[in-house]
């Protein structure tokens, strides 16, 4: 077994989530223990008696995954057993972002060595497409619908690096799906640093966005080149490097292709939310400066 | 270690799921068109696809293995990502033969 996570696994054809994994416990060489709090890779991984996992595993609540890994670290320092593997927790972005979101802080707060890796998925996709707090503007879930008046989710992304960044944490990144080799190397330099590590990989789902199971990779480029989503790479505060943009392409590309936001082209505040996006891809294009 | 509290899973259990059985179409790997670089079993979500030595070759002096794409057809879902990001274009996607009418 090569990728330390196996076939025969429950996720839906074409899902993003066994990309980042199996790359990221590729990089690792396997010399991890994983925190899995719940969510779609708790669910399609961890059944019982068909784990897919070649890793020593633990499932945690859906809050507590960051104090569950910050307690594995600490057993691991006083049993002086701290070669034998990085501690490594797999969330999705509700439970970093929202329920999370405490544990996380205090991590953070105390510097344990884990690396903390948030699969972005932009919603609850395992309940099926309830909002969260890394839900796009303008995106269409069961809670924030699509009506008469409101035009899918009123409000903005979380900025999640900002939050990391402002705890002090030495190795802050986010990756994409779409640029696998980039995500093992972001592991392997993450893994030098002593203290907290937070990358945010943007996985797309295939049910919850409406798109085709042959579509992920393409969508999640056009993520990165509409500079909606800024690959970028913080060392100890400082920002090192971004993934430059050769021609910056307009949102509306990325979005069309989605059903989650296909209303926005027929909604008459649709025009504002597309424009609020572009002005948002602009903002990162500038703040990171993308454009090669 | 032996634990005696909560479910304990074995590892890779999961390969007891046999998950070939859900798609449609399957991928067909064109040996001719692979050049074996490796890209489709890097995104493969169900691991898949991997890379099998065919031969040997020599390259200025050095001897090289050639490498192709084999499917295995036991775990495939046909999602259809190693032909979308396939670079030569060597996976083609396939009705399979039951759902040919």
């Amino acid at each position: 077994m090569k990728f330390f996570f196996s076939s025969g696994h429950g996720a839906c054809p074409g899902c993003s989530l066994p990309i980042a994994v199996k790359n990221v416990l590729y990089a690792l060489e396997g010399k991890c223990f994983v925190v899995n709090p719940t969510g779609c890779l708790e669910i399609i991984s961890s059944q019982y008696d068909r784990s897919a996992w070649g890793v020593p595993y633990i499932h945690s609540l859906f809050e507590n995954a960051a104090a569950v890994a910050a307690g594995i670290e600490a057993a691991l320092k006083a049993l002086k057993r701290e070669d034998e593997g990085h501690v490594v927790v797999f969330a999705g972005d509700g439970a970093t972002a929202d329920i999370g979101v405490g544990c996380l802080s205090g991590m953070f707060d105390r510097n344990h060595d884990v690396l903390y890796i948030c699969l972005d998925n932009e919603a609850y996709q395992n309940t099926g497409n309830q909002q969260s707090g890394l839900t796009p503007p303008g995106s269409n879930t069961t809670t924030t619908p699509a009506g008469k008046l409101l035009p899918g989710k009123v409000g903005k992304k979380k900025d999640m690096v900002a939050f990391a960044l402002a705890h002090g944490v030495p190795y802050v990144a986010t990756a994409s799906v779409a640029y696998p080799t980039d995500i093992r190397r972001k592991v392997k330099r993450a893994v030098e640093f002593e203290g907290s590590k937070y990358i945010q990989i943007h996985c797309p789902c295939v049910t919850g966005w409406g798109i085709n199971s042959n579509e992920t990779i393409k969508v999640a480029k056009l993520a990165v080149e509409t500079a909606l989503y800024p690959i970028v790479e913080y060392e100890n505060g400082e920002l090192v490097r971004v993934r430059k943009i050769k021609e910056r392409k307009p949102v509306e590309e990325y979005l069309k292709i989605q059903r989650r936001f296909r209303h926005l082209f027929k909604h008459p505040k649709g025009k504002e939310i597309i424009e609020e996006l572009q002005r948002i891809a602009d903002e990162n294009a500038k703040r990171f400066g993308l454009d090669a | 270690m032996k634990i005696t509290l909560g479910a304990v899973s074995k590892p890779y259990s999961a390969l007891k799921m046999k998950t070939g059985d859900w798609g449609t179409h399957w991928p067909k790997v064109d040996e001719e068109l692979c050049t074996g670089c490796g890209t489709c079993e890097m995104f493969c979500p169900d691991m898949c696809i991997e890379l099998v030595k065919v031969g040997e070759e020599e390259v200025n002096g050095k001897i090289k293995e050639i490498k192709k794409a084999k499917v295995n057809y036991d775990y495939c879902k046909g999602c259809g990502l190693c032909a979308e990001v396939c670079p030569t274009k060597a996976i083609k996607m396939e009705l399979k033969e039951i759902y040919k009418v």
